[in-house]
């Protein structure tokens, strides 16, 4: 029971406090933070078309956080939805190019798949690395990030470059897509797409995966204890691998969302990760620990986060204030939520008996189930 | 010269110690003997000064004392030899021996001073240790003995010792045994802790019994009986000997030639081993652990590699390079030594334990998703045939006495009809009540044709339960005897590595 209500508590908590520098930060920029509260408020969820826009934005953080999700049941901690990300848009992006009269309800599918292959094998990659070689994969991820950008730049500025460009000014983007290509716009004046059915869909879908079928059984029995899973006869390296190679195939379906349910129709490149993302593989992190590693929880927790996008953009325009303070206010609530797995373990101990020879119970991380 | 009135001590949810009363005169033996659980520790420990009693007193030679800490507590002349050793295995037996204590010479160390009253010491009571010798070279039974040595450095009058036996061979057993009565003739008091029956008797001059943190009597040996210790243990009458029915045995279900492993620490940890299992015969090996019975139980379950050259049969089936898997597939049923580590997830509830072999099963699956109420149903049927005791399905299993973790086991393992069952230290640590029911287990298994092969360090176990009994040391089986043929001696010398070398 306690333990239960901590589970709810602390995050909320560590939100609270983060919300609080928010403030903090504001008052010290030199501006209202009432006035700041509500200009973000409003500018998250003030009006319809606002709300779908904090949909839209908190949907790829939704899908790289119901992947993180995945893999930590299994253990296995995948820093790599940049990378993911990136080389799912690249394969979708391909595969729209490569048919372009293809009607649309034959190349969404086609698109959603390839994204997903493409950010499945991203993923497999370092699970493989972790299962077979015992690659640390936090090292591994974030190294393949680096090399799907590097995919990233090339293939925008030759193979895959936009043929008006090589003539013009050699901006590295593809060609738009065919407008068949678009994911279909569910409220007509907004911008909600089909993606945000899309993202809540396969949050449904990790959470019956983990909780209902074998193979989420088996990742979790690795998640838990691979000695025991081990000597019951389950392969911890192929779960390994499997746990990943869902988890980047998320992220890449994040990618395909971020194409496909984008106005410009194109992957553009500035040269880094996040211009093409929005650092969506990392804010997909801290919206899945904030939404306790769970994926039902990581739904609410993915439209805060998108909020707090969207909120910090009208904050900049009412009180001319500098919009990276959303990017600041995410680290806060990162480092908060993070250490909150600390609080509440030393709450817990504080809450049982002083002395405990044998050792407090492990820290309890993520909690849910 | 101790007494200790009414002790109480809660721990959140349980009573450790409820009114316990307990007393040692000097020069006597006397023992505390309960189930794991029963509260012999706490009690301990408390007069050690690591808790503090919630109700009762403490005299020391007639005078009520509070001890508050370990420090207290050598004050006192007390001493203490842990159930998990405390010495530091990278320092050398002198400086474990000088941890702690004050340097004549500050600030540097007198080492040579307390090595020289080491050897005093040791030379006393045929302790024999190097004093310069890195602990983590020590043999267990050597550690146990600096333990000793640390105590009475610091001129223990009383010295507690937790489970001294558990990790011994008999033969360090008997020789422990000298030690502790030359010690109790020097006018020492000694509180002997224990949940093994037979050694009870033998070294006692006054026996205790807890249960449930409850004295259920005190009593001296010669009017106690083992039966009736262990009715005192457990609460109600228990069969030490089990009744074990002829049986015919068949062909050979389990066969190791000459296998071979390499251990964790790259040295060879198995070495040859060649042993059959027949359908029908329970197969016992014996031995201290850590002469490789570990890593041959991986081996044969497809958890540990064997080296080239090894072969390993169920049914006639070669599965030597076979993964887990597969040798359940042949017919392997595991119970593994270590039952957090590898037999069960602390995290799963009961329920998914239960599934964790056959959660492939197409019964339980409708539509590709995990048909819950098929499940609850197995599993129910499953925890009320091995009468697991547990509140509901969905219980965290870590919370389950090990006992009954022990007992859901080999529920699962055995729900897949095996025609191997290996089992390892199966009643490691439980209760006398859940290991007689897990021996009946392993008889019944028998009688039906199950080729079962019990790996324990337990030689009463063994010897109650085996046909042929196997005696491993250093990797090797060194002995390999029919049941009738097999005395307690022979085996301990066999453990201790005294059996001339004649395999199979
Ligand atoms: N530090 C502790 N915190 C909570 N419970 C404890 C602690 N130490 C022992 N217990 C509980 O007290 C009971 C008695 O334990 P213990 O004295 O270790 O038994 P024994 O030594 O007889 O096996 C058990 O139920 C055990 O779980
Ligand atoms: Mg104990």
């Amino acid at each position: 029971m306690i333990r239960r209500a901590l589970g709810a508590v602390v995050p909320v908590g560590a939100a609270l406090v983060a919300f609080l520098f928010g403030a903090i930060m504001i008052v010290a920029l030199g501006a209202n933070p009432i006035d700041g509260l509500v200009a973000m408020l409003d500018g998250a969820f003030g009006t319809r078309e606002r709300l779908a826009t904090t949909a839209v934005r908190a949907t790829p953080l939704l899908l790289v956080g119901v992947g993180i999700c995945v893999a930590f049941r299994a253990k296995v901690i995948n820093i790599g939805g940049e990378g993911q990300i990136v080389i799912g848009a690249l394969a979708s992006t391909a595969v729209a190019l490569a048919v372009p009269g293809t009607p649309k309800v034959l190349l969404l599918p086609m698109v959603i798949v390839a994204g997903m292959v493409g950010g499945g094998f991203w993923g497999a990659i370092p699970g493989a690395l972790k299962a077979y070689a015992s690659v640390n994969e936090i090292l591994s991820t974030i190294m393949l990030n680096l090399v799907a950008v590097q995919v990233m730049n090339y293939l925008l500025r030759g193979p895959m470059i936009d043929p008006l460009e090589v003539e013009g000014s050699r901006i590295p983007q593809t060609e738009r897509l065919t407008d068949n290509a678009a994911l279909p716009t569910l409220l007509s004046g907004t911008r909600l797409h089909l993606g945000v059915v899309i993202g809540i869909t396969a949050a449904v879908a990790a959470y019956v995966l983990l909780w209902r079928t074998p193979l989420g059984f088996r990742l979790r029995a690795v998640g838990h204890n691979p000695n025991a899973a081990r000597a019951s006869g389950i392969s911890v390296e192929r779960s390994i691998v499997t746990a990943m190679a869902i988890s980047g195939s998320l992220s890449g379906l994040a990618g395909v969302v971020l194409v496909f349910g984008s106005e410009s129709l194109r992957m553009v490149t500035d040269g880094s990760a996040a211009g093409f993302t929005s650092a969506a593989g990392f804010n997909g992190i801290v919206a899945a620990l904030f939404g306790a590693l769970h994926p039902l929880w990581t739904i609410p927790s993915a439209f805060l986060f998108g909020g707090l996008l969207t909120g910090a953009n009208n904050l900049q325009r009412v009180l001319q204030i500098p919009s990276p303070l959303a990017v600041a206010l995410n680290g806060i609530v990162v480092v908060f939520v993070v250490s909150s797995g600390r609080v509440r373990t030393w709450i817990e101990q504080r809450i049982r008996q002083p002395v405990d020879d044998r050792g407090a119970s492990a820290p309890v991380a993520g909690g849910g189930g | 010269m101790l007494e200790m009135r009414g002790i109480t001590k809660r721990f959140p949810g349980v009573v450790a110690n409820d009114d316990v009363s307990f007393d040692l005169r000097a020069g006597e033996v006397h023992t505390l003997l309960g189930e794991n659980g029963a509260g012999k520790s706490t009690l301990m420990k408390i007069l050690f000064g690591l808790y503090q009693p919630d109700a009762g007193e403490i005299l020391l030679q007639g005078r009520p004392v509070t001890i508050t800490s370990p420090t207290d507590a050598i004050e006192h002349r007390i001493g203490m030899v842990h159930q998990h050793f405390m010495l530091v295995p990278t320092l050398t037996v002198a400086e474990n021996v000088a941890l702690g204590l004050p340097s004549m010479r500050r600030p540097f160390t007198d080492l040579d001073t307390v090595s020289q009253r080491m050897v005093e010491i040791s030379d006393q009571y045929g302790l024999t240790v190097d004093p310069s010798i890195e602990v983590w070279k020590l043999s267990v039974g050597e550690r146990q003995r600096v333990e000793i040595i640390k105590a009475l450095y610091r001129e223990a009058e009383l010295l507690v010792l937790d489970e001294p036996t558990a990790v011994l061979t008999p033969q360090e057993v008997d020789d422990l045994f000298v030690i502790l009565r030359q010690m109790t003739e020097a006018g020492r008091g000694l509180v002997f802790i224990s949940h093994k029956l037979r050694e009870v008797l033998d070294l006692s001059d006054r026996i205790t019994v807890l249960r449930n943190g409850v004295v259920t009597g005190t009593t001296v040996p010669a009017e106690a009986s083992l039966e009736r210790l262990a009715e005192m243990m457990v609460g109600r009458e228990v069969s030490l000997a089990p009744d074990k029915p002829p049986v015919a045995t068949g062909r050979p279900r389990l066969v190791l030639e000459h296998v071979t492993v390499i251990g964790d620490r790259d040295t060879v940890a198995v070495d040859g081993v060649d042993l059959e299992v027949r359908a029908g015969e329970i197969v016992g090996i014996a031995g201290v652990s850590g002469n490789g019975q570990r890593e041959l139980a991986e081996t044969i379950a497809g958890l540990r590699p064997a080296e080239p050259g090894s072969s390993v049969q169920i049914d006639r089936a070669d599965v030597t390079t076979a993964d887990a898997a597969t040798t359940r597939a042949a017919g392997l049923a595991y119970v593994p030594e270590e039952r957090m580590k590898d037999g069960a997830i602390g995290e799963f509830d009961v329920g998914e334990n239960l599934l964790l072999v056959n959660h492939r099963d197409p019964s339980f699956l409708r539509g590709g998703l995990f048909d819950f109420e098929r499940i609850r149903l197995h599993c129910q049927r499953l925890v009320d045939a091995f009468s697991v005791k547990t509140p509901t399905l969905q219980t965290p299993t870590s919370s389950l006495s090990g006992g009954n973790i022990q007992k859901l086991i080999l529920a699962r393992e055995l729900d897949s009809d095996p025609t191997v069952l290996l089992a390892a230290q199966p009643t490691r640590g439980v209760d006398i009540g859940a290991a007689e029911y897990i021996h009946g287990q392993l008889i019944e298994r028998r009688s039906e044709g199950v080729a079962v092969l019990l790996i324990s360090e337990d030689l009463d176990e063994i010897l109650a339960l085996a046909d042929r009994i196997a005696v491993m040391y250093e990797g090797r089986i060194v002995q390999l005897v029919d049941r009738a043929d097999a005395t307690r001696e022979g085996l301990g010398l066999a453990m201790a590595g005294a059996a001339d070398r004649s395999p199979g």
